[in-house]
């Protein structure tokens, strides 16, 4: 009875409102309520309906090429000298990270719903790309916004967005990096709400999007659940995954929550330490607030003003976190802990060198926790990290930091 | 009776419209504030709307999102912005004043400290963007118990059956957004305008501003025509921002503003 009880609590987040405990909700102007209720009403027919879900099947079958592997990393793990450590490849889909899973589901539901214009946010670029590219595959008109230090940052994904036919505006408000970009995103949906889909990158924002972006991320969970099982006989210790948002996370976690004997840690980016104050960290360092049309964790001063944050990774470079985890949080469901820069770029090197895989830095921070979890566990234990997407729109960023400049 | 209810009220008797002009306080200075307030009172304002800076100005078109900048950059805090209102009060006990801004400083604050300190300070209303009627319980209850008006947006795209439910939560007057679009914005549809402010009338008693898109004597006119009150914000932030650019000082942006008030003010009187 307790295990049912359990299932429960989990399964009845978010409630009718959109609140997952006392976070989430729908904190936006009145002219995109119509809006949000239209999408939550559709999505709750489309999520029914078989023929979507066949839809959307087929195309992270064939064209994301899922399922993505779990590779057994031995050489890393026998190295490290601890538990065996498996990696999920979502570096290995299509555009070459996770956000592709929720960019199709969402551009599916803005087709079913006759819209002929996308528009998304993007931080690293990640998203931007994956948006633009299924808008490519749906002839869907598609406009990415971007912070303009951002844009400086990642000009090899801002120029694949230009390929993929999208427009890439520059947004030079505020602090000019993501948070900044996901504004400018929900004012350009205000003016356009009528024909215009907003494709968000994470499971944050307003009901529904932290819902509908997990349930399109859970494909993650559900396969390296099932792939545990038939590898290694058996469910893992611990999970691993990078938040920015959080939507690779909560992807991986969800589906297994239930299993009760499956340790689960959220790596947050600790930049150059949570004691300097220049990290993007909120579950560690935050206080809940109202941001983007959530409530949630927030990196935030005395006055209630959102405050810069920083990390190696723009796609962590975000001060909230989606609401699922605030709550996750503080039922201490999941732990939350924070790798810093340094240690995130000695992972970054150490999986290249030793496997042969360039990680995004984003995901090396998932990876450089799980070094240290690893070491603390026996051959016999198994840890799962989330490698959620490939380095190589990082190698500028990292050759620069060995002083080279191409 | 709130203030602001009794200022409409009066203005109805008289047969005239409210203006209802918006700037951000602290912006450019915090200095510069409380005598634009009673600048603008004296160039025809019925009723003040101050803008409370946030760091991420969601429904602020490009003129208000620099403003909040300055503020921010000034220092404005959401304490400071009630102090300017208490200073205000001082010597103007009649004209309301009403904060617009976003949920975050007010729930950083607290509801409870926010409605005791803002009641203390002399404000009579609170326009939260951010926050729609779903999300209102908390801070309603507080503002009822310090008997503050809680100003309600009401959108084009908001449903019929929709505008009852943000009816029986608003008191002092409902804000019609005149356009789908950030403040400032360009494409106003008087017609369009005219209909919706009929379909709130169908659901509520209260009084109907509008706003977002009026930047002149003429458009502020033809909204007068079906409106209770006119609000006026991006032109006159504008208008302040540019004689500062300039290298104005800031008493001749004030009088900038001032000056365009005026005429806003005369072109609504000449509405029918």
């Amino acid at each position: 009875m307790s295990i049912s009880t359990k299932q429960d609590a989990f399964a009845t987040v978010p409630d009718a409102q959109g609140r997952f405990g006392e976070y989430g909700g729908k904190f936006v102007s009145e002219t995109l309520m119509a809006a949000l209720a239209e999408l939550e009403e559709v999505y709750r027919e489309l999520s029914a309906d078989a023929r979507f879900q066949r839809e959307l099947d087929d195309d992270l079958t064939h064209y994301v090429g899922r399922p993505s592997p779990l590779y057994e990393a031995s050489r890393w793990s026998d190295n490290i000298g601890g538990a065996r450590i498996f990696l999920k490849r979502e570096d290995l889909n299509h555009t070459g990270a996770h956000k592709v899973n929720n960019t199709i589901g969402q551009a599916l539901l803005a087709k079913h719903m006759g819209k002929k214009r996308v528009i998304a946010e993007t931080g690293a670029g990640q998203h931007g790309v994956a948006t633009a590219t299924i808008a490519a595959r749906l002839g869907l008109e598609c406009h990415v916004f971007m912070g303009e230090e951002d844009i400086r940052r990642q000009a090899l994904n801002v120029y694949r967005m230009k390929l993929l036919g999208a427009e890439v505006i520059s947004v030079t408000s505020g602090s000019r990096t993501l948070k900044d970009a996901m504004n400018e995103a929900m004012r350009d949906w205000v003016t356009n709400v009528d024909d215009t889909f907003y494709i968000i990158g994470t499971v944050a924002g307003p009901h529904p999007y932290p819902l509908l972006v997990r349930d399109f991320q859970c494909v993650i969970g559900r396969e390296a659940r099932a792939q545990s099982l038939a590898q290694a006989g058996r469910l893992p210790d611990a999970l691993v995954a990078c938040v920015g948002g959080g939507s690779n996370a909560i992807g991986l976690f969800h589906p297994f929550l239930n299993d009760e004997a499956v340790a689960m840690y959220g790596v947050e980016a600790g930049g150059h330490g949570l004691s300097s104050g220049q990290h993007a960290a909120p579950l560690n360092a935050g206080t809940p607030g109202v941001l983007h049309g959530n409530r949630t964790y927030l990196m935030q001063d005395s006055d209630g003003q959102i405050m810069h944050t920083h990390s190696i990774s723009a796609g962590l470079d975000y001060p909230g976190v989606g609401p699922e985890h605030a709550w996750l949080k503080d039922t201490g469901r999941v732990k939350y802990v924070v790798a810093n820069d340094d240690e995130a770029l000695r992972a970054f090197h150490t999986l290249t060198r030793i496997e042969g895989i360039m990680p995004a830095l984003e995901s090396s921070h998932a990876l450089a926790y799980a070094e240290k979890l690893a070491a603390g566990m026996t051959p016999q234990q198994m840890i799962v990290v989330n490698l959620s997407g490939r380095g190589d729109k990082d190698i500028h960023t990292v050759a620069q930091l060995d002083g080279i400049e191409f | 009776m709130s203030r602001i209810a009794h200022r409409f009220q009066e203005l109805a008797q008289e047969g005239r419209t409210a203006l209802i002009p918006y700037v951000v306080a602290g912006d450019p200075g915090q200095s510069f504030t409380v005598p634009l307030m009673h600048r603008l009172v004296e160039s025809g304002a019925d009723i003040l709307e101050l803008g409370v800076p946030f760091s991420d100005p969601m429904a602020e078109g490009p003129v208000i999102q620099l403003a909040h900048e300055r503020a921010l950059a000034s220092g404005t805090t959401l304490a400071a912005v009630l102090e300017m209102v208490r200073e205000f009060r001082a010597t103007d006990s009649e004209t309301p004043v009403l904060l617009m801004g976003y949920a975050n400083p007010v729930m950083h604050m607290g509801y409870t400290e926010f409605a005791d300190a803002a009641a203390a300070a002399g404000l009579d209303g609170l326009l939260t963007v951010d926050i729609p009627p779903e999300e209102v319980d908390g801070i309603n209850a507080e503002l009822q118990r310090v008997h503050m008006d809680n100003i309600f947006l009401v959108a084009p795209t908001t449903p019929d059956e929709r505008i009852g439910r943000i009816a029986a939560r608003a008191s002092g007057f409902i804000y019609y957004v005149s356009l789908k679009g950030v403040t400032g914005a360009g494409h106003l549809d008087t017609a369009q305008v005219s209909s919706r402010v009929a379909a709130i009338r169908q659901h509520s008693a209260l009084p109907v501003a509008v706003g977002f898109g009026i930047k002149d004597a003429a458009s502020a006119r033809a909204v007068a025509e079906t409106a209770d009150g006119v609000v006026v914000g991006s032109a006159l932030v504008h208008a302040m921002a540019d004689v500062i650019e300039k290298g104005g000082d800031p008493a001749a942006a004030i009088e900038a503003a001032a000056g365009l008030l005026g005429d806003i003010r005369t072109g609504i009187d000449s509405a029918a």
